[in-house]
């Protein structure tokens, strides 16, 4: 069985890890990084993701796509309050939300695909092999709909999904706890967008979920929000200019932001500066630890309602925990630290780089899919109950939330009236009692054979998978024949839009390698004009003055052809000019010989 | 456990779950009881740690995770087989579904378990919806006096409630125990079948008070605590 890699789609950053024996390690890019900016840039030169596009950021924030984690499986109306911290203008069609660059749309997973296709490449780079396997990790507490949006993301990054797993699960794994402990962790995971808390329960290598809780909208990203806030303040009353009308310059103070918060995590003071456009000046400001805190604090707080609603659904008091992890970048904050350590009433495991933890785990679950490791399973749950909408706008739970997956109910279905061909059928996920509090999943139509009412009896039912992730089937008990079922998802991309997706992004990496073979042919012509033009000053007197013309003429006709976006026509150019100038390049190496043996004789003499 | 074919290759399956021959995974039979699956004799008191090794053991033999090299049939047996032992797993864990369960399988004929009041407390109980009512519309316009006045009495009302559940939870374990005596006796569920089904209905009769006065008194904390 070919490789699988595991994959950490993370709102600000992502990774992807392998196996490596019994040890999962992250893959190393340029300068031994292993964070990817999860950042996706369109530049006229075509696209890029990660460092680059960070830098591209600021040079060209609409065209620049950051956190679209947070939009994975959401409608426009889902995300209205933040809308506005972003650059670029966000649109909605079928229910997804469309980020608009110029005059293109992209939904989130075609996003996330680009984010995905960077890893992918930088783990054949390193393993020299072609990946086309993967685990991806989502928050515990992702949806239906966003697991399903991760997994097209997937699709359309030409990845199969074997598995999505989620994330604090996976980083219990990586801490491999196996070894030494019995009991029950908790894993406490606060990175750039979400929050997660899981209780797990540990024995002979079975990894038990007892309960998931947290919010999907909760992370590091909102303390540099609320940093930002105060920089924005500031600056409008200090400068009197308004930040918001220089997008490049809200990002700057984005990026000064999240800066400014992590190094408050190892100093008590530092100091933020942002340069004003238009010769305003700079403004500076000197930060301490504890104005930060003050800032963050609340958003912290939030965390902690989540874990008290884990453990008693774990049924479970805090002093029960025998180990407690961290996972997460926001997680080195001191202060997060000190919540959850007060919380549990014990020093959090922090051992294992909490950016990476995830990544490793995800490793470590596809090394269990391949059959190469036995003595480990995970046994995960669904973070939300599931249900169907009955009458008067009720949710009629059929999956309770924090059951074990996989899962299935089944709900008999018959008609009202003599004759109905079809009954709708609204699937809904959440804890609210009525049907609009909850999150809408899926609508689908059920057949029913024409007959008096209350005589039909299908029987559909409703499945969710290890992925988290629901599946429905049909059958008429009177013919025991099944029925299939076209689900219609709410806010997710139907199967035929992802496949429109896949083939796009075919498209997409064929005006890459276009891209691509332009820029390398640019650089091959520029290396020969430099290298012929500084052969010409040694080597004109050596040949005849009509030779010398012939050169000059064919450098310029590739001086020309450079500039065209056509590799063929560089390259065929390139030939030429090698064929003119073979014979002063003759000339010149009988000179170098020459004066090589002439430096001998010399060297003999003396 | 006997089945008969194995679905891939028709040879006879002798072992538990996989084909000897073949060594494919079989479908756990639809009819299968949890307790059977979970290796447990029908008793409502059950060796919890068992429960969860057997829960263990049978997870690592069906979980979808150890069958992502298989072939797509496989893949589906085994996905239906783990959706089952969960649930299993689930109902026996906890006590009350523990019951219930129980009486579904033993008394098929029994209708589902519904929340009845108790009928000695009937009564009692309608008064206390009127207050309760009451209550509920005052805190809009607000007679102070007369809200305190509900509250307390309320209160008095939820305290008595309190005690009749920690009775009734007395009583059950009481059923209980003798549902195990009689099923020790005569594990063959056609001997003693009268008995049986004299405890099996009290403890019916028990689970639906228990589930009305619980969700009156959840009614009584919400409003008026």
């Amino acid at each position: 069985m070919s490789r699988i890699v595991g994959i950490d789609l993370g709102t600000t950053n992502s990774l992807v890890a392998y196996m490596d024996g019994n040890q999962p390690r992250v893959v190393l890019g340029q300068h031994e990084q292993a964070k990817v900016p999860s950042i996706v840039g369109m530049t006229d030169n075509g696209l890029i993701v990660g460092e680059a596009a960070k830098e591209h950021l600021l040079k060209d924030p609409s065209r620049t796509i950051y956190s679209v984690k947070r939009f994975m499986g959401k409608s426009l109306e889902d995300v209205t309050d933040e809308v506005k911290y972003f650059p670029y203008t966000l649109q909605e069609k079928n229910g997804v939300i469309r980020i608009v660059i110029g005059e293109k749309t992209y939904s989130p997973p075609q996003v996330s695909a680009m984010i995905l296709k960077e890893l992918k490449g930088r783990a054949e780079a390193q393993l020299k092999e072609s990946i086309t396997k993967a685990v991806i990790t989502v928050p515990a507490y992702f949806n239906d709909s966003q697991r399903q949006a991760t997994k097209d993301a997937g699709m359309i990054a030409g990845l199969e999904v074997l598995r999505i797993i989620n994330e604090p699960t996976a980083a219990a794994l990586a801490y491999g706890l196996q070894e030494k402990t019995r009991g029950c962790i908790a894993v406490y995971d606060l990175g750039g967008g979400t929050f997660d808390i899981s209780i797990l329960q540990l024995k002979d290598g079975i990894f038990e979920v007892l309960a998931t809780n947290g919010n999907t909208h909760l992370g590091g990203d909102d303390i540099d929000r609320q940093v930002s806030d105060v920089f924005i303040k500031e600056i409008k009353e200090q400068f009197s200019i308004d930040p918001h009308n220089y997008s490049d310059l809200v990002q700057t103070i984005r990026l000064e932001s999240e800066r400014l918060k992590v190094k408050l995590s190892d100093d008590v003071k530092a100091k933020s500066e942002v340069e004003l456009p238009d010769q305003k000046g700079t403004y500076q400001r000197e930060w301490t630890r504890d104005e930060l805190e003050s800032l963050a604090n609340n958003l912290i707080e939030q965390t902690l309602g989540p874990c008290q609603l884990a453990l008693k659904d774990a049924g479970l008091q805090a002093a029960q925990i025998d180990e407690v992890v961290l996972v997460g970048g926001s997680t080195r904050m001191p202060l997060v630290r000190q919540r959850v350590e007060e919380l549990f009433g014990k020093k959090p495991h922090c051992e294992l780089n909490p950016d990476e933890v995830v990544a490793l785990g995800a490793a470590v679950q596809a090394d269990i899919l391949s059959g190469n490791k036995k003595d480990m399973l995970l046994l995960d749950v669904t973070p939300l109950s599931l249900g169907i909408e009955t009458m008067g706008g009720v949710m009629s739970a059929l999956i309770r939330r924090n059951t074990t997956i996989p899962t299935s109910a089944k709900e008999m279905f018959t008609t009202y009236v003599d004759g109905q061909t079809s009954v709708d059928i609204h699937i809904l996920q959440g804890e609210r009692e009525l049907v609009k509090d909850n999150r809408s999943l899926a609508r689908f139509q059920l057949k029913m054979p024409p007959l008096p009412a209350a005589v039909p009896r299908v029987e559909v039912t409703f499945l969710i998978d290890a992925n988290g992730m629901l599946n429905v089937t049909a059958k008429d008990i009177r013919t025991g024949e099944a029925q299939s079922v076209q689900v219609k998802p709410s806010h997710g991309l139907t199967d035929d839009e992802v496949e429109g997706m896949v083939r796009e992004s075919f498209e997409f990496a064929a005006e890459d390698i276009k891209q691509r073979q332009v820029i390398e042919a640019r650089t091959e012509a520029d290396a020969i004009l430099m290298a012929t033009e500084k052969a010409l000053l040694r080597g004109k007197s050596l040949i005849k003055e009509n030779e010398v013309k012939g050169i000059y003429k064919i450098l310029d006709e590739l001086k020309a052809v450079k500039e065209v976006d056509d590799h063929r026509l560089i390259r065929s150019k390139i030939s030429e000019v090698e064929k003119v100038t073979h014979h002063l390049a003759e000339v010149l190496m009988d000179a170098t010989l020459k004066e090589a043996l002439e430096s001998k004789k010399l060297s003999e003499v003396t | 456990m006997a089945r008969s074919m194995c679905w891939h290759c028709q040879s006879e399956v002798k072992g538990e779950y996989m084909c000897g021959q073949c060594v494919k995974v079989q479908p756990l039979s639809k009819d299968l009881d949890y307790f059977t699956c979970m290796r447990l004799p029908r008793l409502l008191d059950i060796d919890q740690e068992k429960l969860q090794e057997t829960f263990y053991d049978l997870s690592r033999t069906f979980h979808p995770d150890f069958y992502s090299n298989k072939d797509d049939q496989e893949q589906i047996i085994s996905l239906g087989n783990s959706a089952l032992l969960n649930t299993a797993y689930r109902t026996l864990k906890d006590p009350i579904q523990r019951a219930e369960y129980l009486i579904r399988l033993e008394a098929g004929s029994v209708k589902e378990i519904r929340s009845n009041p108790p009928a000695d407390l009937f009564d009692e109980i309608l008064e206390l919806q009127e207050d309760l009512e009451e209550y509920r519309s005052l805190s809009t316009d607000g007679d102070k006096a007369r809200m305190e006045e509900l509250r307390q009495k309320l209160n008095v009302n939820r305290e008595a409630l309190e005690q009749r559940q920690a009775q009734m939870e007395s009583s059950l374990k009481k059923k209980f125990s003798e549902w195990d005596v009689l099923q020790r006796q005569s594990p063959q569920s056609t001997d003693a079948r009268e008995e049986k089904d004299a405890v099996l209905k009290g403890m019916q009769e028990i689970l639906s008070d228990k589930t009305y006065v619980r969700n009156i008194v959840n009614d009584l904390i919400e409003t008026a605590s």
